[in-house]
């Protein structure tokens, strides 16, 4: 249990993926004006990375590992090559299913977070969530965890950025910097700040 | 004729340095790069892996674009980058493992990388094939060169050296520089960014965004009236 909870810390604080790993930061910077829009798209990515990891996870382990096939009688086979295209077409996919489950059974929620879902099948944080995953061999619960945790964190991040950027905008900013140059300043500091959790040992 | 041609060509190729820069105007690409540039020799083979995949996504798609059906062109374009992502990365466990292992994810993401992406939406599937495998060699070109500047500037002061060689030589190995552990955190990337993008606007006034909001200026009577 400790193990979930440091697993979980880890992935929200201290490798943050937005602050830690500059993933999904095209859309980290072009959507974190308003706290609303921001709150939506963390949202959104939450979800869809709650989702996308652990899916990824079962697919990885059961269909492209070295030997994974072996349940099928299929032995000294090694797919992982293919999960490059596996994991973005799984999102691409579930990403488009998400959209039309929503539209269907829960119209409140497809117009809040609806327009985001396209947004999301090319946002680096969720394919780099899925490829983390591969890379340090998590099993299925694990990737779970990992995957509520980084998509909170990134959600956490893009939120305290649109705070911040809502104060901003009334500063009094040398013009070469006014807009793009200020916001990856303030990113910096903010994710010197995330930098203070690397100490915590759980 | 081939005046035209010339300077269509260079316009491809030059613009995005500078005028359109991908990284510092259109904002694409920042996601999976910056993490890769604690580095020279890191973000020497991301910048090459990139334009090469830009390049040849680029044409791939714009030989094909009049066949794909408008509806599913995004699962189309990213099957393409999909596939050239992983003969890449392939390539590269194959002849620079090290190195490849130091990447980790991020070649894996130059998939999801915006610029491959906007460059085959915006440019390949308007144009006709050269133009735009040079269209793609050019943002890549822009983009390596914000990548190749931050990491000069990470690497010589991080970590005392260029590439690996020494240039100025560390404290702990007898010598007098004393290296800034900060240039090699994350943190230090954003800060470099943030100040490559102030120096190009300065340099070209036309870039700078305006403010939501000014200060008035009292003095001058214009923010008098309430």
């Amino acid at each position: 249990m400790e193990a979930y909870i440091s697993l979980f810390i880890k992935a929200v604080f201290v490798e943050n993926l937005a602050l830690a790993f500059f993933l999904g930061m095209c859309t980290f910077l072009a959507v974190s004006k308003k706290i609303s829009t921001a709150i939506g798209l963390g949202i959104a990515v939450m979800v869809v990375q709650t989702i996308t990891v652990p899916v990824n996870n079962v697919i990885y382990h059961t269909l492209l590992k070295e030997d994974a096939l072996s349940w099928m009688g299929i032995t000294g086979v090694d797919l992982s090559f293919l999960s490059l295209l596996s994991c973005i077409g799984m999102i691409a996919a579930l990403v488009q299913i998400l959209e039309m489950v929503l539209d269907k059974y829960f119209p409140a929620l497809f117009h809040a977070l609806g327009v985001f879902l396209p947004l999301i099948t090319v946002n680096c944080a969720i394919l780099g969530g899925s490829l983390f995953m591969i890379e340090r061999d998590y099993d299925f619960t694990e990737s779970v965890i990992y995957g509520v945790g980084s998509g909170f964190g990134w959600a956490l991040a893009i939120t305290v950025m649109a705070g911040v950027r809502e104060k901003l905008k009334y500063s009094d900013i040398p013009a070469g910097l006014q807009g793009l140059g200020i916001t990856f300043i303030s990113a910096g500091l903010m994710s010197l700040g995330f930098m203070a959790f690397s100490g915590i040992q759980l | 004729m081939s005046a035209v041609i010339d300077k269509e060509t260079k316009k491809v190729l030059i613009d995005p340095l500078v005028n359109n820069n991908p990284i510092t105007l259109q904002v694409l690409g920042i996601c999976s790069a910056l993490a890769v540039t604690s580095q020279m020799s890191t973000s020497l083979i991301m910048a090459l892996a990139l334009t090469s995949v830009t390049a040849c996504s680029s044409a791939a798609i714009s030989s094909i674009r009049n066949h794909i059906p408008g509806s599913i062109r995004i699962i189309v374009q990213m099957t393409i980058i999909a596939s050239l992502v992983i003969v890449v990365d392939q390539i590269l466990k194959a002849f620079a493992y090290e190195i490849s292992k130091q990447l980790s994810v991020f070649v894996g993401l130059i998939i999801t990388n915006c610029i491959v992406m906007g460059r085959a939406e915006a440019y390949a599937m308007k144009n006709p094939p050269l133009a735009s495998f040079l269209d793609g060699i050019g943002n890549g070109a822009g983009y390596s060169l914000i990548l190749i500047i931050v990491a000069f500037f990470r690497e010589l002061f991080g970590s005392g050296k260029l590439l690996g060689i020494d240039i100025l030589p560390l404290q702990q190995d007898g010598g007098w520089y004393v290296p800034n552990g900060l240039m090699l955190l994350p943190p230090s990337a954003f800060f470099i960014i943030g100040i490559i993008i102030w120096v190009f606007r300065e340099w070209k006034p036309e870039q700078q965004e305006e403010p939501d909001f000014k200060i008035l200026d009292i003095a001058h009577g214009e923010g008098g009236h309430h």
